[in-house]
């Protein structure tokens, strides 16, 4: 076995002992580690990429030396590798873009314990990538959730322990419905690794016996999953909670820790149901639905909001609508298109954040639209980058949200009978997204008579303008070269079955 | 009264104690250990008064049930919805439970390869008496580490959540004390726990260093000695604790112990995914050191569970260790 294939599992082991390390030590040197860990991830994780996009095929790697089923296994291929590097840069970005607002809104003394919430949370994220075994992504989708509870409250005031607390009992029901699903699927198999379980599927599913059971799985399992990714009508938990919390919180949780869920769903359908089962089951034709539901729904409270953090929060409702309607479709095209959605809604929406920020902070702190006319003349920055992020949620070419969308589009085409409802309801909500964001961007470059607020510069925010402009280049380079893009989407779809 | 002693040395006999205590001349406690009677806080009427209007002031504001019917009628056919859904819900579930295999049938498809190789070949290849902790600690490691960090991490979330910054914490305990709630010196506590904590932690030691040959392990044996932790606490105080156990060496412990876990467990996964001979001897099976990495294990988890079970009850009845 050469070297790089130790790496998946070298990262995961990686995060969980910088988190343990970082418990004991003073707010600086979490920081650095936790910035140190993240970069050594993004390396070997591309290392990871490029090792099996040189030999073409991807490996299981055995935990300890019982071979499955016996013992835990992780797997790697092109699309986890590809997802895993994604959300290391993601969580980069988005820590250094907050880490200023996460001084002035976290105690002194409880900020070490945001890099260990952060380290585990990656951790978590990643073993949810590269998972192969069901009851080692249950153990993990469980710290991610405490990691993200935590996460939201430690802001404290009464609005994020209120967040947390919902957060957390949505959370635990999606949870709790995981695991009677990978209960049952244990009592149908008597396997708890994802290919011996899809063997001992299709063998059930041939043979007839134990429909119902089978088709109650699937339905706990998509349920639960999709209730911890905040799908249409268990979103409630969600508005609050990325409104409120620290906004390097906020980024993470929107872009990362939903997504990890959904791949986890992904995953689940391809590796362990099985893909044919899975669409013969008619639960996709209800993800469609729901999906269809929030692209509506949550474009419509993001208009009636007046808050901006709290907007943006609801406009992922709408983002995660797409995702689940690209699954729904049921056709390669659609999971393709849906698994490019991920990875340009979390370059998107962790921008949207980061840039909101700034413009709030140069209009005393207030999110009301009111106060934040011309902010953008204010910190102009913030403001552009704001508006690129805008452009790319509604859709305009050049950026990753147009790309997402034709994908949807031309994924909508192949299917004869969701063709039409996909197609409409797209183009609703296109144009539903722009009515919101337009709003918000010809607010900010509104001129305002007076200087009732105070104007920043480049100098007083250098990290933070660098970020910035590493989310645009991410947006664009996924906008404008997105071909290499979904090719490594299929050839790791590909690789799943 | 001693016809062989002088009384100036028969005073210092227990025998002399002994009969005074009996006889009732002298009460041992008085003056010696301070009783207190428990002092329930007192809110003023006027507060609780304050705070009532308030918030029936808002009720009132947001739902005005009596003007605005279409609120009454929603909260009726919320309830009776949701009620609805549970029994649905329930009702679905028990309906496949029904088509579930049986259990205990020897054809169910849970008695497969798997359970069969964990009992059969278990003993040879970790050595373990205990097949339990001979599944959960060597076959399936990576999970019991997870599973370990799930604790780890919800410490760290407590502490988010309930901790007092130490600068407030010392204002605070410097005029009450840190026993604000409670009576000082309970004398029938502090006698039961001098006797039961040594038999508790020995106890614990005990079923942590057996996990592999009796039932038990880390995870249980850690709970035991958590538990005797919070009785010393609660009836000798966290003053006479922190001599012993205060944030300090609970870092270390802790740490310690996740990372010495972490050590062994990624030696046992990277050695084992490369087809690399790892040297960690089995031992011969009964013996108290035999299981391979199941006893070093079993203490770094022990550790754990005992500092997280007394971190929660520090964090929630002080706010800090």
């Amino acid at each position: 076995m050469e070297l790089v294939q130790n790496f998946p599992a070298v990262s995961i082991l990686l995060c969980l002992f910088a988190g343990i390390i970082s418990s004991g030590l003073k707010k600086k040197a979490a920081r650095w580690i936790n910035t140190a860990l993240i970069l050594a991830e993004i390396v070997l994780n591309a290392c990871t990429l490029g090792y099996l996009l040189e030999t073409g095929e991807s490996y299981v790697y055995v935990m300890g030396k019982f071979p499955a089923p016996w013992g835990n296994e992780i797997r790697a291929g092109v699309l986890e590798a590809l997802t895993a590097l994604f959300f290391c840069v993601i969580m980069l970005l988005s820590l250094e873009g907050g880490r200023k607002k996460l001084a002035d809104e976290v105690e002194e003394g409880k900020t070490y314990l945001y890099y260990v919430l952060a380290d585990l949370l990656l951790s978590s994220l990643l073993a949810l990538v590269y998972t192969n075994d069901l009851f080692t992504a249950y153990v993990f989708v469980e710290i991610n959730t405490i990691a993200a509870c935590g996460l939201i409250m430690i802001r404290q005031n009464g609005r994020t322990i209120e967040a947390a607390a919902r957060y957390m009992i949505m959370s635990l029901l999606g949870s709790g419905l995981l695991l009677m699903g990978i209960c049952m699927l244990y009592d149908l198999t008597g396997h708890l690794l994802m290919s011996n379980i899809k063997e001992q599927v299709e063998i059930l599913y041939a043979s007839g016996e134990y429909k119902i059971p089978l088709l109650v799985t699937i339905a706990l399992i998509s349920v639960g999953l999709s209730i911890k990714s905040a799908l249409f009508p268990f979103h409630a938990w969600l508005p609050d909670a990325y409104g409120y919390s620290t906004v390097s919180s906020a980024a993470i949780l929107s872009s990362l820790v939903s997504k990890g869920y959904i791949f986890l769903l992904i995953k689940i359908i391809y590796r362990v149901i099985g893909f044919p089962i899975f669409y013969n089951s008619r639960i996709i034709d209800m993800l469609f639905i729901f999906g269809l539901m929030g692209m509506v729904f949550g474009s419509l409270s993001a208009i009636k909001e007046n808050d901006v953090r709290r907007m943006i929060a609801f406009s992922s409702v709408a983002q995660i609508g797409y995702i689940y309607m690209g699954i729904g479709m049921g056709t390669q095209a659609g999971m393709s298109a849906s698994i490019f959605h991920v990875l340009s809604h979390a370059a998107t929406k962790s921008l949207l954040f980061i840039a909101a920020i700034g413009l709030t902070d140069v209009s005393d702190g207030s999110r009301k639209f009111r106060h934040l006319t011309g902010a953008a003349y204010r910190n102009k920055w913030a403001g552009a980058a704001f508006t690129v992020g805008a452009l790319s949620m509604v859709g305009v070419p050049l950026f990753s949200g147009f790309i997402s969308k034709l994908l949807f589009a031309q994924a909508a085409v192949q299917n004869e009978i969701k063709m039409l409802p996909a197609l409409i309801v797209l183009g609703i909500s296109t144009i539903l997204n722009a009515i919101y964001f337009m709003k918000t961007v010809i607010r900010i470059y509104t001129p305002v008579g007076g200087n009732r607020y105070d104007t920043v510069t480049f100098k007083d925010m250098k990290s933070y303008v660098a970020m910035l402009i590493c989310f645009i280049a991410l947006n664009v380079i996924l906008g404008v070269s997105s071909q290499p893009v979904t090719d490594l989407i299929e050839q790791g779809l590909a690789m799943f079955s | 009264m001693s016809k062989l002693r002088p009384q100036s040395e028969y005073e210092k006999t227990a025998a002399f104690h002994f009969f005074r205590w009996l006889s009732g001349s002298k009460d041992p406690y008085l003056g010696e250990v301070e009783m207190q009677p428990q002092k329930e806080t007192e809110t003023p009427v006027a507060t609780i008064l304050d705070r009532m209007d308030e918030r029936q002031m808002i009720r009132d504001k947001i739902y005005d049930v009596d003007k605005n019917r279409m609120l009454k009628f929603f909260n009726k056919i919320y309830v009776a919805s949701a009620i609805l859904f549970c029994i649905v819900l329930v009702g679905l579930l028990l309906y496949t439970v029904s088509y579930l295999p049986r259990t205990g049938n020897p054809s169910n498809p849970d008695n497969n390869i798997v359970s069969e190789r964990y009992i059969e070949n278990g003993l040879q290849e970790t050595g373990a008496l205990n097949i339990v902790a001979g599944m959960i600690l060597t076959y399936r490691a990576f999970d019991t580490f997870g599973e370990t960090n799930v604790l780890f991490i919800a410490t760290c979330c407590v502490m988010v959540l309930l901790m007092i910054d130490d600068a407030i914490l010392k204002k605070i305990e410097a005029h009450s004390g840190d026993r604000r709630f409670e009576p000082k010196n309970d004398v029938i506590l502090q006698g039961t726990a001098f006797i039961l904590c040594p038999i508790i932690f020995i106890f614990g030691i005990y079923i942590i260093l057996n996990g592999h040959l009796s039932p038990g392990g880390g995870f249980s044996g850690g709970a035991i000695l958590g538990a005797g932790l919070i009785l010393y606490t609660s009836a000798f105080g966290f003053r006479k604790t922190q001599r012993f156990f205060d944030e300090h060496v609970y870092k270390i412990a802790k740490i310690t112990a996740l990372c010495m876990y972490g050590i062994i467990g990624s030696y046992f996964y990277i050695t084992g995914a490369n087809g690399i001979e790892n040297h960690i001897p089995l031992g011969l099976p009964g013996r108290i050191l035999s299981g391979g990495i199941i006893l070093p294990i079993d203490i770094c988890v022990g550790l754990e569970v005992a500092c997280t079970m007394y971190a929660f009850y520090a964090l929630f009845r002080r706010g800090g260790l």
